[in-house]
């Protein structure tokens, strides 16, 4: 036999009882050029496009589940960013006539998410940009599964703080609409946006990108908690030895069924993505992994140098097994939806100074981090400000997606429900920034050399 | 002609008739098996077969329905998985 018994069973175990999956495979399709004078023309191409390659998505994920015995968890829709289609229907009722549109398609189509609601702002706004943030909290309230971005900075244009200024009340009037403030979770805002990323809510298809293009997130902190949970007595180089080949097993599953499916489907393969995507389920945490490697909980001094560890040698196992690595890969720290984390931050072992302390060497950013809805705006639009210079700054994506859950005070559980999972409101500072925020403009372009 | 070879992984408890029920299973769907090893690990008996489905009378899919309907009459895990996904992992 060319395979072992040994490795059956390891490969068998980790779908099995590590949770290893395929966490998404997302679609990105392109809908520039369906973009017509006859907006009741364009919506309805706009609607076919995706309902006809949301289907087919669906059935042929279906398939090679069966084939290769892995499941894949989520199957997604990203479309080019919606302001640049709606710059010549620059109307409010245009575009919430849109956004219904792309919900429908989705539906019709068994898509969970579509996204790409969103904007790229990171120098500056259009009409139709900013009319689209002002339309944001009613989008993401009277629909189920749009999902939006807005990109307001990048290392080469700056950081956009006029946009920045805008989040807040955005986020505060999205929450007041919905339950528990759910409706944010479905709202990321970013700096250095990569136009790839397969992940929610940040996903869109960049403008870069050709027609259409697949990229697929593969996950599995379950599989390497548990390698490092057998390896107790490894030291830092054999503990990233080890991870390093665990995770270029997992991003070969990965390349395999994502290079099958877009074989499949007609269209071109795009990246895999390496982010450590926790889910809820017991032991797929990446705070259960930081622990694995000996630390007392998620939070403790020793925290950032051990996810930077990790995420090294993450990136390094996924950059040999496949040339088209892609999107964030870095790890995301939802709070919510990382069982470990919550319970670090339930416990007062983690605050939001230590995760954005971590966004500074690895995550992605402030993730699914619930705070008191009675949260000043010019405090939500600081501690996003904050977030996003920590990825301008050092040439990186950064994001956030902040929940102000309306009526909910410091401490207190709030569940999401379902993926979103559970977690204590965090606390914020409540020094006012507002002076600061007020100046607007744009924070410039940052210097690439003298680095320290 | 080409094989299209897959592996099918058994874990569970030991006991009679395991590989022979499977084994029917496979016979009716026009499946031949190519080898076969077992082995305990982690306390769990560990059986893989190396089947070739070329010849196969049925769809995929409904091998697998049979497989796991079987799975759950002898309370073991069966899956089923096409053999590029181990070259993939398992072979630079």
């Amino acid at each position: 036999m060319s395979i072992t018994v040994e490795e059956v069973y390891e490969t068998a175990r980790m779908i099995l009882y590590q949770n290893l999956d395929i966490r998404t495979t997302t679609v990105g399709i392109n809908l520039q050029d369906l973009v017509s004078t006859n907006f009741s023309l364009f919506t309805r191409k706009v609607r076919k496009r995706i309902v006809t390659m949301g289907r087919r998505l669906l059935s042929e994920t279906a398939r090679l589940e069966t084939k290769y015995g892995i499941p894949i968890v989520n199957k997604r829709i990203a479309v080019t960013p919606v302001s640049l289609l709606m710059e010549s229907h620059a109307t409010r009722e245009k575009y919430l006539q849109m956004a219904h549109t792309l919900d429908l398609a989705a539906r019709e189509a068994g898509i969970d998410f579509l996204g790409g609601f969103g904007a790229l702002v990171q120098k500056g706004m259009t009409n139709s940009e900013r009319l689209l943030i002002s339309c944001l909290p009613e989008v993401l309230a009277k629909t189920r599964r749009i999902c939006a971005f807005l990109n307001v900075g990048s290392t080469s244009s700056g950081m956009n703080l006029d946009a920045i200024n805008l989040i807040g009340p955005l986020l505060l009037k999205t929450a007041r609409k919905t339950k528990n403030g759910i409706g944010c979770a479905r709202f990321a805002v970013y700096v250095n946006a990569p136009e790839d990323n397969p992940f929610m809510a940040g996903a869109f298809h960049g403008v870069g990108e050709p027609d259409f293009s697949l990229n697929i997130g593969i996950s599995g902190p379950g599989v390497v908690r548990s390698v490092v949970e057998k390896n107790p007595d490894a030291d830092l180089t054999q503990l990233a030895e080890i991870i390093k080949r665990t995770v270029f097993k997992i991003t070969r599953a990965g390349e395999l069924i994502g290079r099958e499916l877009a074989k499949n489907l007609g269209i071109t393969f795009g990246i895999v993505d390496l982010s450590l995507a926790s889910t809820t389920a017991a032991g797929d945490s990446v705070a259960g992994i930081l622990e694995a490697f000996g630390l007392e909980s998620a939070g403790a001094h020793g925290t950032t140098a051990a996810l930077a560890l990790l995420i090294d040698a993450v990136k390094k196992g996924g950059a040999m097994a496949s040339s088209n690595i892609g999107g964030l890969s870095g790890t995301f720290i939802p709070v919510s939806e990382d069982s470990g984390m919550a319970k670090a931050v339930a416990s007062g072992a983690l605050n939001l100074d230590k995760l954005e302390a971590l966004t500074a060497v690895c995550s992605v950013g402030l993730d699914m981090v619930p705070i008191p809805g009675d949260t000043p705006v010019e405090i939500i639009n600081a501690i996003i400000a904050d977030e996003l210079a920590i990825g301008i700054i050092n040439d990186k994506t950064t994001a956030v997606r902040l929940i102000p859950v309306p009526g909910a005070r410091e401490g207190e559980t709030v569940d999401f429900g379902g993926l979103f999972g559970s977690a204590p409101v965090m606390a914020v500072r409540h020094l006012s920034p507002g002076k600061f925020l007020r100046r607007g403009g744009r924070f410039p372009a940052p210097l690439r050399s003298l680095k320290n | 002609m080409e094989k299209e070879l897959l592996f099918i992984s058994v874990i569970g408890q030991d006991r009679i008739g395991i590989v022979a029920r499977i084994a029917t299973v496979l016979y009716r769907a026009g499946i031949n098996i190519e080898d076969i090893s077992q082995k305990i690990m982690d306390n769990y008996f560990v059986m893989v077969m190396l089947v070739d489905i070329k010849k196969a009378n049925c769809s995929l899919e409904k091998i697998n329905t049979r497989l796991q309907n079987l799975a759950r009459k002898l309370n073991l895990c069966i899956q089923i998985q096409h053999e590029n996904i181990f070259k993939m992992m398992h072979r630079i």
